[in-house]
């Protein structure tokens, strides 16, 4: 078009025109293209931006990578690097020298692989799988936890070790699948589905012990990645060792470094359980305690209040009633029976009185006939020279009669 | 059989230890009336006595998830050292 107008032409391009169409021609043809070779003369300009050569054996291709790019650079490049850049031809006009736009750099070596790791990365990361806000937190107390990994492999050995020492009446069901090889991430990423399906679980644990990155790949792939972001159920991912970093430990709702890690995550020890009850327990017993003590306390205010000690003062007033009243019906009783005393003893005095003797006492004397005993009351019952004896209060005088005198006043 | 209960049993022991914690602070904060402290004790007392239960339960089972055009099955397995389970 333009360019090959121009060729049939025999006015000469200017330097300007001839750079333009070197730049439309480089730049639409070639597009985005790996690279791979050795960092050389690395420059890291004030701007950010970041100059360097790539170079094998026989050549040399000048770079840049914006800062724009190199702000999420993973690793540090250094001159004498392996790596592999990914990035478009550019043809920089004023100094007329093609360079690549590097938008990408990974350490070489990890091959296609890992090309394929940080692409599918950046999908789902673009797609908001990796976001911190859709994690969930774990279920403080699981009783049932599920376990995807192989049978036979040490992580299923090592999360089982360790859920029964530390909780053994959490029930562990295990989904086994093939961890690696062909067709590993499809099992994987099935048997979280028919965990979600089967419902009874509380947790997911997925992962295994550790392997060469090959080994791992599975827990990078996508499948298990939607897998793992479908759950319902929070899935704890455990794959390999501390600095093994997949897909699945961006997605899961927490990443355990290793599986023995993932089941210390799960489960809390149930001596450190036992031990908060415990406090509470003692805290429990303590509270109550101190209410009792509490209202003991009210109770003696209370009761050292004038209201309190008025409805006392009427409690006591009654008992002094009371009191006062037996002492009364006792007063009452005894006085009854003084009176009687001293009735009784008027009676004694005046039987007393009748006694004959204490009429001899007091000077009289009983005069009898001596012949029959009989009491001489009266002058007729005797006649002259009759004997008679006459009983004094002491002792008895014999007499005769001696003459008879009437007494007028008698009669 | 997994029966449905052990579902809701985690969410429950963990319920039972917030409740726990609601009534330690409440008598902690001293407002109640003795009735309601009295009540309080004693829901706290069985609160401990069946989370301490529940934790000292019979050790659970370890079971293997099998899919079957029926639905699922729970199968036993072991983990002894010699154990080279299919699959």
């Amino acid at each position: 078009m333009n360019a090959s107008k121009k060729a049939t032409s025999t006015a000469p391009y200017t330097v300007s025109e001839l750079t333009r169409v070197i730049k439309d021609l480089v730049e639409t043809s070639i597009g985005f293209v790996w690279v791979r070779g050795e960092i050389s003369n690395l420059t890291l300009h004030t701007s950010g931006h970041m100059y360097f050569s790539l170079k094998d054996e026989s050549s040399q291709l000048r770079c840049v990578m914006f800062r724009s790019a190199n702000a999420s650079l993973a690793f540090k490049p250094e001159s004498g690097m392996c790596v592999e850049a990914k990035g478009e031809v550019t043809v920089y006009e004023r100094s007329g020298q093609y360079q690549l736009s590097v938008y990408e750099l990974v350490p070489a070596g990890l091959g296609s692989l890992q090309i394929a790791l940080e692409e599918l990365k950046r999908k789902l990361a673009g797609e908001g799988l990796f976001d911190e806000g859709r994690k969930r937190s774990l279920p403080a107390f699981p009783w049932s936890i599920g376990v995807v990994t192989s049978p036979t492999g040490a992580a299923i050995r090592d999360i089982v070790r360790i859920i029964r020492k530390r909780q053994p009446c959490a029930r562990i069901i295990l989904n086994p699948v093939r961890v690696q090889g062909e067709g590993a991430a499809e099992e994987i990423a099935n048997a979280i589905d028919e965990f979600n399906r089967f419902g009874k679980v509380d947790v997911l644990i997925v992962g295994r012990g550790g392997g060469s990155l090959e080994d791992l790949w599975a827990f990078n792939e996508e499948v298990v990645a939607r897998a793992i972001h479908k759950s319902e159920i929070p899935v704890v991912s455990a794959v390999g060792h501390e600095i093994d970093f997949t897909i699945s430990d961006l997605v899961a709702d927490v990443r355990a470094p290793t599986p023995t890690a993932a089941a210390q995550i799960v489960v809390r020890d149930k001596q450190e359980i036992l031990k908060d009850i415990n406090a509470m327990a003692r805290s429990l017993v303590v509270a109550m305690k101190t209410k009792f003590t509490t209202m003991r306390r009210e109770l003696e205010q209370i009761k050292s209040r004038y209201g309190f000690a008025r409805a006392l003062d009427v409690v006591r007033q009654r008992m002094q009633r009371v009191d006062e009243l037996s002492k009364r019906t006792q007063t009452a009783i005894r006085n009854l029976l003084r009176q009687k005393r001293q009735l009784l003893d008027a009676g004694f005095a005046r039987l007393r009185a009748l006694d004959p003797h204490e009429v001899l006492r007091r000077g009289y004397a009983v005069c009898r006939e001596s012949a029959s005993g009989k009491i001489v009351r009266e002058t007729s019952q005797v006649r002259l020279f009759d004997k008679v004896d006459v009983e004094l209060y002491r002792g008895v005088l014999v007499c005769g009669v001696e003459g008879v005198k009437e007494n007028e006043k008698r009669g | 059989m997994k029966n449905v209960a052990d579902d809701k049993r985690g969410r429950s022991f963990e319920q039972a230890l917030q409740r726990l914690e609601e009534i330690v602070d409440a008598l902690e904060r001293g407002n109640l009336s003795l009735d309601e402290s009295l009540t309080y004790f004693q829901e706290g007392t069985r609160l401990i006595k069946e989370c301490t239960g529940q934790l000292e339960g019979a050790e659970a089972k370890i079971q293997k998830l099998v899919s079957t055009e029926e639905g699922f099955r729970l199968e036993p397995i072991s983990f002894s050292d010699e154990e080279d389970s299919q699959k």
